[in-house]
């Protein structure tokens, strides 16, 4: 039905109107006066805001409002010039306003909302439309969309009222209340304050010593100075970025099909780290958005932009990129709506907004804040789809503590750099001096150079392969020698290939050297340092061989023999267990040089290959050889030593040549030789100096760890309206801009992103300061002052105090946006403090509590039902950030749906890991954790700003069966024993105290004293039964406790765990 | 009267269901015979009054007759080939590796699989069709259990799909949205209409891997989430492995009497609170911990499946007693659905043959094809197929041309949204007939389309319900599952 708005249906609307028109003050005013505590009372003016927009929002505007393309009629109610030329309006005069006629015409043809659209008004909204047109239909402008004013504070007539009064809070609340003949409820005790306070602030409830310092502190300062504690406390950043993660769609998996690992922890730590520091919320949001644009950038302030990298990333198969691109960049600008912005601007990917005045253009300006990232939009193939891994743009994430130890390497390798600049001085000296003058280090290498050449004459392998048995890896170091590295392998063999000079083969010689990168910085690969070198093999092969020539050594020697372990015995016939240096002990971590002597002596044709294999295959694990050379030699058996390297000619000719004669090329080559060798200074220096190197790199790569950060494009990548929101459909080109219903950008602001940060908490913003201060009301009383948290559009409820959010809001900008002080306003509050029993008559009243006659009671969060259970048991491991752990999770729950990605076969941690803080809980997208979800957490997939509060079977049977409960249950029941009283009746009240922060009454013992001798009995009957409670969890009962009295009390305290006080906060 | 008190009291077939056909009609709070506990209306939302009994938040519900009670989704996740199954296409065989027309593909866009590809060689099905039943529905050779149930069957060759991928198709498929944060179609169901069953939930979701292709395709729990609506209406997947449903054995040391023992001593403790401080929340909680402490015997109930005649379990085939098989499920959704749950789930992963199809299609239907004709005989034979709607599908089609190399015994097929098809069985819907119809090459629709929404208004409209009022509201707009373009109930399946 699409009724024309034309002149002949209005002449008859008219009329029947006017019938009615006598009447109709009578019944408006007594239906007025019978309305819902937040309407509007019969003596008040209708205000647009609060008593009409809601109804024309919802009834009128989705064909009449905003939206060009769906409206009907040509009729738009939402501008009042527009609906009072139609005559929709005649202010002053609702029998001649044709809205009127429609809304009380029966006729389905011509009544409005029309049948079709399951819309109906009630008489009360009805009456409410005439009034405001016989007031003169003004309008205001949508209240969220105009700068809040700072309203004057209430004054309170009441004395006794004004006397509880701590704060403005309570004036506004007060005024309100009195309005309906209420007050406020009378204060909390002062053991469910501190619980309540403790659990809104930092999420683990106070301990009996703490709530009884609170019961002996009689000053007027000791509620204050609690809150202070609390606020200080490390808790309270872990508090309060739980809600923020949700925001945040935080999580460690990339989503989508296959899900697989992504490392955000980072930035998640950089968060509560940000509340801890009462980091100012104007810099927390222009951190977080833009942090890579601030001059100069701290790494933190880079790290802090992964809030805009925890959307999911597609790494499907066949997904087409620019599909996913599109949505990665659209999720975002719906993200920053829904957090900053309290405004549903993901409506607007495919059309203008039914409500709001946000068009679809609009949307797409804001598209082009965020679409310029160095950054594919999905998941990188580097970042890996199976195997998990971070997309670019990323930066290295190191931890504080990490970046500490680094420094500290870097310094070392500056000292070793010194070390050899001063070698390398030293040398050339030694180069350009006579002979004598430097010191014995340099004389006797220089004379090394000189010397006998022919005396062992030891060459170096250099290998054209390495390999192993056991995949032991290997890299090349400076000197020639070979570094093992990866798997480790409990026995191994070494396969070493290399060329060999033609002529003879009479030795080989393996030095072993000890390195920083091995077990005890030793020599060997075993866990203490040793190794053990059971056998040795060496052929020789070459084009001219028919076969090839198996060495046979008849000798060795080393410089160093651990006894019962001589190299001897490596060649000796029978074998014996091998040669060993005692690497286990710390003076014996030494270079270590072995010989062995081939007989009869080898000749080696031209183009020989020389296969050399060590054996460990000792009966001790891993005593496998860290970092090694080989060298080879000719010289006749007799004359083979452990000493005495040939010199490359040209090093001899250059160390031959007098000082002064010798050309810059061979002074280099000098340089260069005594460089590969540790008997001069500048070898050792450069030794030092690479192992200073590969301490450090392998340090980097242990924290190899990066995080998904935010990096701009030099250039902007071109943004187009996207026809009915698809990727594929471009429309109008767009640049960025802001939405004209919304303030420009301030002066000075740049155009990008970093603008827009800085837009979105400009002190004259309408919306942000007062979304995040309902948030935080919503937080303390579990409804926001505006009900409709993820939405301050025209379809948002109307504040219920709004006076009250927009001094909180004004508040909240002239305290520099200081988090902990506004929380600490509110805490502070009168309102705040009171007792949240309700007796019926004002339940049924006010069931929502919307008027704020009473204080908060409602179920504590998922995280903070679990945390609390840990905490009271004293399993609790408090310990600020890190990576994210694996607590309990029954078999399955990765491995049931998915056969994709890294994030299979699940296996708890192992000791501190189970009992972590829940917000340190692994998040998988797909398959989160089954508790959270089961107690209303969202499942990260896409930003979530309003958490639903349920009350399920499924949240009994966690709360009765789940391990973690169970075993917190155990270990409080042990407590109870070793810590609270001797009798049953103290036991059970000091539980009880732990858990609800006060004693039970006659009543409550009654029932769990009765019930624990019940239960008692039942395990003495039963011990096996006893036995098998105790089995639960990964911490081992006290064994000197008796197993039917801990089972017993066990049961009583799986009970307290499920009282419906101990879940809630009262 | 609970429902499960009609199993407990060994009535035979018929006495059973004429039981359950009153306890539907009178089914309410007050029935459950607590009568200390008042409140027993299922889980619900905090910090709103407590109804005398919660049936959902639909007003005026049913819009028009109720056909159905209940909703048997039996989805074939990796979106089963249709051409090889139930839609032949006899003149395709003279072109065979012919490069598929662009007249046919008409630039439609291709996934990243096979975009790549230089030619689309037609790839024609290597299975035998042949007519079956009164009807002379087309089935290919792979299904030869479901020809002896065609009659019952009514096929939609004609569905069509917007996404072209996994992960947002089956998303889209459950939740009538691509992307994550909606609710899925059993939790607005269970929002819609609440609970039957006071001691089973009111969704319940099985799943399998398939041995069709063993490695696809991840399932994800946002298919059977609850989005925005409230966590409560979430389907609760029955697991496997360990306790169907997570956490409801006892502590090992406790027994049923001294877990009843111990709730007794909490429900004491939590009145004596309720009197102190007068939240009703706290009357909810009791209620839910005796609706927790049912469950811990309806479930294990629902799951033992020793009682079962010998010649129903050998009509499941020899899968049935393996937990976490398709067959097993089937034989669970049954069971399920006896005791009044409303939607029951099914998901068989393991449908995308991107290549080697041939054979791992093989694998999935002799996974499903017995179990799924089984359960539409055992529903026909208890009279629960007259109230119950089964659904069978997967999220989209496949292409006509092979993916990868096609030879004369191989062939894959890549995702194609543009047609694919279903089949309904039960209340209301019109059986023995097959509906909508594509090109000569499979590959676009020529009659009858039939959108994602158009299904869900249908599967709605035979719970007697409105498409267009089952709405929530959501960031301000009145949101609903068949979404803001408009959806049709197909009348012409309707009975």
């Amino acid at each position: 039905m699409n009724l024309a708005w034309n002149a002949a249906g209005a002449a008859i609307s008219v009329r029947r109107t006017a019938l009615r028109a006598n009447c109709f003050a009578i019944w408006l005013a007594a239906l007025l006066a019978a309305a819902a505590p937040s309407i509007v009372g019969a003596e008040d003016r209708v205000q647009f805001n609060r008593d009409v927009r809601p109804i024309l929002s919802e009834n009128c505007y989705y064909c009449h409002g905003p939206d060009a393309t769906h409206r009907e009629a040509d009729l738009r109610l939402d501008v009042r010039a527009e609906a009072v030329a139609a005559e929709a309006l005649v202010p002053g005069k609702p029998e001649l306003s044709e809205l009127v006629a429609r809304i009380l015409s029966d006729d389905p043809d011509s009544m409005m909302p029309p049948p079709k659209a399951h819309k109906v008004l009630d008489e009360r909204e009805k009456a409410v439309l005439q009034r405001w047109i016989a007031e003169g239909a003004e309008y205001q402008g949508h209240w969220a969309f105009l700068p809040p004013e700072r309203p004057e504070v209430p004054a309170i007539t009441d004395a006794a009222q004004r006397a509880r009064a701590v704060n403005p809070i309570d004036h506004f609340v007060m005024a309100r209340l009195a309005q309906e003949k209420l007050t406020l409820s009378p204060e909390a005790d002062r053991a469910t304050l501190i619980r309540r306070v403790s659990l809104d602030l930092t999420g683990i409830p106070p301990t009996p010593a703490e709530v009884d310092a609170l019961l002996a502190d009689t000053t007027s300062q000791a509620y204050e100075n609690l809150v202070d504690r609390l606020l200080q406390s490390p808790r309270y950043g872990e508090r309060m970025a739980q809600q923020w993660l949700d925001y945040a769609r935080y999580a460690d998996s990339n989503g989508f099909q296959t899900d697989s690992s992504r490392q955000m922890w980072r930035w998640r730590d950089w968060v509560l780290d940000a509340f801890n520091r009462n980091l100012p919320f104007d810099q927390f949001t222009v951190e977080q958005l833009a942090g890579d644009m601030l001059p100069d950038p701290t790494p933190e302030q880079v790290i802090a932009t992964g809030f805009h990298r925890n959307p999911r990333l597609n790494g499907e198969g066949g997904r087409i990129v620019e599909e996913w691109f599109a949505e990665t960049v659209i999720d975002r600008v719906d993200t920053t709506g829904q957090t900053w912005l309290g405004l549903t601007l993901g409506c607007c990917r495919c059309h203008d907004h039914k409500y709001d005045p946000i068009t679809q253009k609009d949307f797409y300006q804001l598209f082009a804040f965020f679409n310029s990232i160095d950054e594919t939009g999905v998941l990188d193939s580097e970042g890996g789809n199976r195997g998990g891994g971070n997309s670019r743009p990323v930066v290295p994430a190191p931890t504080a503590e990490q970046r500490e130890q680094e420094v500290a390497l870097e310094l070392a390798i500056r000292e070793a750099e010194q070390r050899v600049g001063a070698a390398e001085q030293q040398l050339a000296a030694a180069q350009t001096a006579a002979s004598g003058e430097q010191g014995s280090d340099w004389d006797a290498a220089m004379a090394a150079v000189r010397g006998d050449q022919t005396a062992a004459g030891w060459e170096q392998l250099e290998p054209t392969a390495v390999a192993s048995q056991g995949g032991t890896t290997f890299i090349r170091l400076d000197d020639g020698s070979y570094l093992a590295g990866g798997p480790n392998p409990a026995r191994d063999v070494y396969t070493i290939t290399g060329p060999l000079p033609a002529g003879a083969l009479s030795g080989l010689r393996l030095e072993v050297f000890p390195d920083a990168s091995l077990p005890n910085q030793s020599l060997g690969r075993a866990t203490n340092g040793n190794f053990v070198l059971t056998g040795l093999e060496a052929e020789i092969t070459a084009p001219s061989l028919a076969q090839a020539i198996v060495v046979k050594f008849v000798k060795a020697a080393a410089d160093y023999d651990q006894p019962g372990y001589e190299v001897q015995t490596v060649v000796g016939n029978p074998p014996g267990k091998g040669w060993a240096i005692n690497g286990n002990e710390p003076a014996k971590r030494l270079p270590r040089r072995a010989m062995f002597v081939a007989e009869p002596v080898a000749a080696v044709p031209a183009d020989s290959t020389l296969v050399v294999r060590l054996k460990f295959e000792s009966q001790f694990q891993s005593h496998q050889i860290g970092r090694f050379r080989l060298a080879t030699t000719g010289v006749p058996p007799t004359d083979v030593s452990l000493e005495g390297d040939r010199v490359p000619e040209a090093v001899r000719a250059a160390g031959g040549t007098e000082p002064e004669r010798r050309s810059a090329e061979q002074r280099a080559a000098l340089a260069a030789y005594f460089a590969t060798r540790s008997d001069n200074p500048l070898g050792r220096a450069t030794a030092e100096l690479a192992a200073a190197r590969r301490k450090r790199d392998e340090f980097r790569s242990n924290y190899s760890m990066t995080t998904m950060v935010m990096q701009e494009l030099p250039k902007p990548r071109e943004a187009f309206v996207l026809v009915r929101g698809e990727y594929d459909k471009r429309g109008e080109k767009v640049e960025r801009a802001l939405p004209a219903a919304l303030p420009p950008l301030p002066d000075g602001a740049p155009l990008n992103r970093l603008g827009l940060a800085q837009w979105l908490v400009a002190p004259d913003h309408p919306l942000t300061a007062r979304v995040w201060v309902n948030r935080q009301w919503e937080k303390f009383f579990g409804t926001g002052l505006v009900k409709t948290i993820d939405n301050f559009g025209l379809q948002s409820e109307p504040p219920s105090h709004p006076e009250l959010l927009d001094w909180l809001a004004t508040e909240f900008v002239r305290l520099g946006w200081d988090m902990k002080a506004l929380q600490k306003e509110i805490v502070m509050s009168a309102t705040y403090r009171q007792s949240s029993r309700v007796a019926p008559e004002l339940f049924a009243r006010d069931p929502e509590n919307r008027l704020l006659a009473r204080g908060p009671r409602f179920r504590l969060s998922a995280e903070l039902v679990r945390d609390q259970a840990l905490a009271v048991s004293g399993l609790l491991v408090e310990k600020v950030g890190g990576p994210s752990v694996r607590p309990y999770m029954p078999a399955g729950v990765w491995d049931e749906t998915s056969k994709y990605g890294d994030l299979r076969g699940y296996k708890p941690d192992q000791g501190d890991g189970l009992y972590r803080r829940s917000l340190y809980t692994i998040w998988k997208r797909t398959a989160a954790p089954p508790t959270m979800l089961m107690f209303d957490s969202p499942s990260r997939e896409v930003c979530a700003v309003k958490r639903s509060r349920t009350n399920t079977p499924l949240q009994a049977l966690a709360l009765l069966n789940e391990v973690t409960y169970v075993e917190a249950a155990r270990t409080l029941a042990q407590r109870m024993l070793t810590a609270g009283g001797t009798t049953p009746r103290d036991r059970i009240a000091w539980a009880f105290r732990r858990v609800t922060c006060r004693l039970p009454d006659d009543a409550e013992l009654q029932v769990l004293l009765a019930g624990f001798e019940r239960y008692a009995a039942r395990f003495r009957a039963d011990a096996a039964a006893a036995e098998k409670l105790l089995t639960m969890g990964a911490a081992r009962p006290d064994p000197a406790l008796d197993k039917t009295e801990l089972a017993a009390y066990t049961l009583t305290a799986n009970i307290l765990l499920n009282l419906d006080e101990v879940v809630t906060k009262e | 009267m609970n429902c499960n008190d009609r199993l407990f009291l060994g009535l035979d077939a018929a006495a059973r269901e004429a039981v359950a056909r009153r306890t539907f009609l009178t089914r309410s709070a007050a029935g459950l015979g607590l009568a200390a506990l008042s409140l027993l209306d299922g889980p619900r939302s905090t910090a709103a009054p407590v109804p005398a009994a919660s049936l959902g938040a639909l007003k005026n519900w049913p819009h028009h007759p109720v056909r159905v009670r209940r909703v048997i989704y039996l989805f074939q996740s990796g979106a089963p080939s249709q051409m090889d199954l139930f839609d032949p296409k006899p003149t395709l065989a003279d072109r065979r590796g012919e490069n598929l027309p662009d007249s046919i593909r008409q630039g439609q866009r291709l996934t990243t699989m096979t975009s790549g590809q230089k030619t689309f060689p037609v790839a024609p099905t290597i299975f035998k069709f042949a007519r079956h039943g009164q009807s002379g529905a087309w089935l290919s050779d792979l299904m030869p259990h479901l020809a002896g149930v065609v009659d019952d069957l009514c096929f939609i060759k004609s569905m069509h799909t917007d996404a072209i991928n996994h992960d947002p198709a089956i998303t889209f498929f459950q939740t009538g949205r691509q992307l994550s944060g909606f609710p899925s179609m059993g939790s607005w169901l269970s929002y819609g209409l609440g609970s039957e069953c006071q001691d089973l939930p009111a969704y319940v979701v099985l799943t399998s891997f398939g041995t069709g292709r063993r490695d696809d395709q991840p399932l994800y729990d946002r298919l059977w989430g609850s989005g925005f609506l409230s966590t409560q209406h979430a389907g609760v997947k029955f697991r496997n492995v360990g306790d169907p449903v997570l956490y409801l054995s006892n502590p090992p040391g406790v027994d049923r009497a001294l877990r009843r023992e111990t709730l007794d001593d909490l429900g004491a403790l939590n009145g004596h609170r309720h009197a102190a401080v007068g939240d009703p929340e706290i009357q909810a909680r009791i209620a839910q911990y005796e609706m927790a402490f049912r469950m811990q015997a309806s479930v294990p109930e629902l799951t033992d499946i020793s009682q079962e005649p010998a010649s129903v379990l050998e009509m499941y085939g020899p899968e049935v007693k393996t937990p976490g098989t398709y067959a097993a499920n089937c034989l669970l959704a049954r069971r399920l659905a006896e005791r009044d749950v409303r939607f029951v789930q099914l998901f068989h992963m393991g449908w995308d043959h991107h290549g080697g199809l041939p054979n791992a299609i093989k694998g999935q239907c002799r996974d499903t094809d017995q179990p799924t004709t089984a359960l539409l005989r055992d529903l026909k034979q208890r009279g629960l197929l007259e109230d119950t709607l089964v659904v069978w599908g997967g999220e989209f089609g496949r292409t006509i041309y092979s993916q990868g190399a096609l030879t004369a015994t191989n062939y894959g097929r890549d995702h194609h949204p543009r047609c694919f098809t279903v089949f309904l069985a039960g209340g209301g819907i019109r059986p023995g007939m097959s509906l909508g119809e594509t090109d000569d090459y499979c590959y676009n629709i020529v009659a009858d389309p039939v959108s994602i929404y158009d299904l869900h208004a249908t599967m709605l409209h035979q719970l007697g319900i409105d498409h267009n009022r089952l709405t929530y509201k959501y960031q301000g707009l009145d949101a609903r599952l068949t979404g803001v373009e408009g959806a049709r109930v197909v009348k012409e399946i309707v009975g």
